[in-house]
């Protein structure tokens, strides 16, 4: 009984220490609730928002890949399962469509002083969520690969197809390239980053009216199409996680894959022999001529929601100002390509700062590019298949956009 | 049973049916009829950490708003979307039958349109598998049946395993088994001496793989039913079979049959019913590209970037209609046998 009260007691002791050293983010009072996709970066902001806990704040995250089907509810009601969302340029439209954040240039004015004028999100001059890392997909290759196979670093998709012909005919590997081209939203990523990548607009100027059918879009799903006669046979079922690792088991010579990835495979965890070690990160391919790199760029940030108390809205301002304080970015520079003050670059944000640099385009943030994305997941597959025609998978992607354009109220 | 009693009886359970069986119908019927409000769009100046400021299209979140205050529902559209591409694709199929060269050309382009192309592969889940998985279900309580005493719980526990697992779980399992580098996979490629014969690459064998799973799945539910069904034939009955001279054959034939024929009628409905929705294995074999379902497209749209209630809905209703469709010759012979009884 008396170890247990000693125990006990340094216990409480310890948590009493860690409060006192935690305390610096000043929240006083309030409830903080933290809504976030799941992947390492947005788990470690969590924590470090977790911090500013004390006995009158309570601060929780949930972390899950199913946060864009729980945001528009959650948010909805009144008062709101979650103060904070973390969305990125796609999922923070559903949630302006429905207005169900608010503008946060109050709080920025008064806790914001750790802030950069580009991490600002704003909307109509309202800044809506303010961004804290940088995402995109772009080239990982094996430099030792294309060396023996005596290629130069691949600058285009057709150096890549080039490259890919090289390694193949020279016999060091059966199928040298991936991309993650599994239907659904995968599939979609894929023909979005190569379309921004000609330079081509997804709709006619202020309207919803698509406009993809054009030769831009049919360069992409052909240089799409001819990347796959290299790839391996089951391309199709490939996500972004499975070319990781096709790739980290040595089958693979060049992938377009996430920048936030890049961490995980710059790892030598389940990472074969010489993989690491002749891993090279670089821009995304350019497509058509163009200079810029076929790739979307991407923002994680954070919002506020509108649907709660203002004391509730500061309290979860700071904790998450906290949670992406320079200092965290300082000790963790090497998990993301943060955007926050005084980050260093470490050698896993080395691909999406190709890109940025390389005049790279947003991912668009028009209200019904929601719907482009996932007509684009479901009728680009037969063509990857090689059942159809692009021609025909154009007029697919047209056709069911239409449909759930008219129906969304965009037409 | 005296009609009162017999209502007090059922009537917790009839609450319950009505409250999380119909009323969710009505409502899923309801929500079918509407789309969204026309969104009211303006262009505002938008400003970001890459690209800096543009003018592009935002929703009037209020004008919006206020719309939806008036018509929570959205816009009454009838049976507009039911009729649209997404699902019955009624002027499509016009333009199709109106202009063609020839039925491949027809059936082609019917199958490229998504409701058909889940309904293809939904309808010949159901056909391919409900048979296919009774026989062997039947086939698997045969031999239960006969064997010692001692190993049959054993024996019993492993035939249900495939019932006992979560379908997502069975089917990623047969998925990564059938992975070029998983034992199915990779025996396969050895025996075809093709080191790229993959089964989730081609249209045919992912159908293949997509029904082989079910009918694994899909046979210890018949097992038990017709292994309960086998200790209620009269033995009497095999006795006297055996002494007229009949084979093993010949008493599963005119004996077991017959005796289990009306299970049989049951077991099909309610695989048929559940085949109908085929959903899980779509998922788990990452089949999207050449197989997709009814329960799949509603699936699709409900998750991703954006969300389409009423085309949920539509498809919902028809998924409905499609297994009232199925059940229409079982339902109609047993009305005609409850008639009967009471005549």
């Amino acid at each position: 009984m008396k170890h247990f009260l000693a125990a006990g007691v340094s216990i409480a002791a310890l948590c009493l220490g860690a409060g006192a050293a935690f305390a610096d983010c000043g929240v006083t009072a309030g409830s903080v609730r933290i809504l976030s996709n799941d992947f390492e970066a947005l788990r470690l902001v969590n924590s470090t928002a977790e911090e500013c806990a004390t006995d009158a704040v309570k601060v929780t995250a949930n972390a899950t890949a199913e946060h864009k089907n729980l945001q528009v509810p959650a948010l909805s009601i009144n008062p709101a399962e979650y103060t904070v969302a973390v969305v990125a340029n796609n999922s923070i439209v559903p949630l302006l469509n429905d207005n169900l954040i608010r503008p946060l240039d109050d709080l920025v004015a008064k806790y914001g002083q750790d802030l950069q004028p580009n991490q600002l999100i704003k909307i109509d001059g309202k800044v809506m969520a303010i961004a804290f890392m940088g995402n995109g997909q772009h080239l990982f290759y094996r430099k030792d690969i294309l060396d023996k196979a005596g290629v130069a670093a691949p600058k285009s998709w057709d150096d890549v197809l080039a490259a890919a012909k090289a390694i193949k005919d020279a016999g060091l590997m059966e199928t040298p390239p991936a991309a993650s081209v599994k239907p659904g939203w995968d599939l979609a990523a894929e023909f979005v980053n190569a379309y921004l990548g000609t330079g081509g607009e997804f709709f006619a100027p202020g309207s919803a009216e698509l406009a993809i059918d054009n030769d831009n879009g049919l360069k992409v799903l052909e240089t799409m199409k001819a990347m796959t006669a290299y790839m391996d046979p089951d391309y199709l079922t490939f996500d972004a996680n499975g070319i990781k690792a096709e790739y980290e088991a040595g089958k693979v010579a060049i992938m377009n894959e996430w920048g936030s990835l890049a961490g995980a495979t710059l790892d030598a965890e389940g990472a074969a022999d010489g993989v690491v070690a002749n891993t090279v990160l670089a821009a995304a391919p350019t497509i058509a001529g163009q200079s810029i790199p076929g790739a979307a760029l991407w923002w994680d940030g954070f919002t506020i929601a509108k649907n709660i108390s203002d004391e509730d809205a500061e309290a979860s301002f700071r904790a998450m100002v906290h949670g992406i304080s320079p200092d965290m970015v300082a000790k963790n520079a090497a998990v993301a390509t943060w955007l926050v003050k005084g980050y260093t670059p470490g050698p896993a944000a080395v691909g999406v700062i190709a890109n940025a640099t390389g005049g790279a385009r947003a991912y668009p943030m028009q209200p019904y590019v929601g719907l482009l994305h996932t007509a684009l997941s479901a009728e680009l597959a037969e063509f990857m298949a090689g059942q159809e025609d692009a021609k025909q998978a154009l007029a697919d992607v047209k056709a069911a956009y239409d449909t759930a354009a008219k129906e969304g109220g965009f037409l | 049973m005296p009609h009162k009693t017999f209502f007090a009886f059922i009537l917790p359970s009839l609450i319950a049916m009505v409250l999380f069986i119909a009323l969710p119908i009505v409502s899923v019927v309801v929500q079918s009829f509407y789309v969204e409000h026309g969104r009211i769009l303006v262009e505002v100046e938008n400003c970001q950490p890459f690209g800096g400021c543009t003018k592009e299209v935002r929703v009037d979140a209020d004008a919006t708003a206020r719309l939806e205050q008036e018509q929570p529902l959205g816009q009454f559209n009838g049976l507009g979307t039911y009729l649209n591409r997404g699902h019955l694709a009624v002027n499509e199929l016009g333009a199709i039958f109106a202009d063609n060269r020839g039925l491949a050309d027809v059936l082609t382009r019917i199958y490229n349109l998504p409701f058909y192309k889940a309904l293809a592969f939904t309808l010949v889940f159901c056909f391919v598998v409900t048979p296919l998985a009774m026989a062997l279900g039947f086939l698997i309580a045969l031999a239960v049946n006969t064997i010692p005493r001692f190993i049959k719980g054993p024996v019993i526990f492993f035939s249900l395993l495939p019932m006992i697992i979560t379908p997502l779980v069975g089917s990623l399992i047969l998925y990564w088994m059938i992975h070029p580098q998983g034992i199915i996979g990779a025996t396969i490629q050895d025996i075809f001496n093709d080191p790229r014969l993959s089964l989730r690459a081609s249209p045919l064998l992912t159908w293949l793989s997509l029904l082989f799973y079910g009918i694994w799945t899909n046979a210890p539910f018949s097992f038990v039913v017709f292994y309960a069904g086998l200790q209620t034939v009269p033995a009497d009955t095999l006795e006297s079979a055996m002494i007229d001279g009949a084979s093993r054959w010949e008493r599963i034939r005119f004996v077991i049959m017959p005796h289990l024929a009306p299970l049989a009628t049951f077991v099909a409905l309610v695989q048929l019913m559940d085949n109908f929705r085929v959903f899980e294995p779509i998922v788990g074999f990452s089949a999207e590209a050449n197989a997709t379902s009814l329960s799949w497209m509603i699936f699709n749209d409900l998750s991703g970037d954006a969300q389409l209630f009423g085309s949920a809905g539509a498809t919902s209703v028809l998924t409905i209609v499609g297994v009232v469709i199925l059940l229409l010759p079982v339902l109609v012979r047993t009305w005609r046998e409850f008639n009967h009884k009471v005549v």
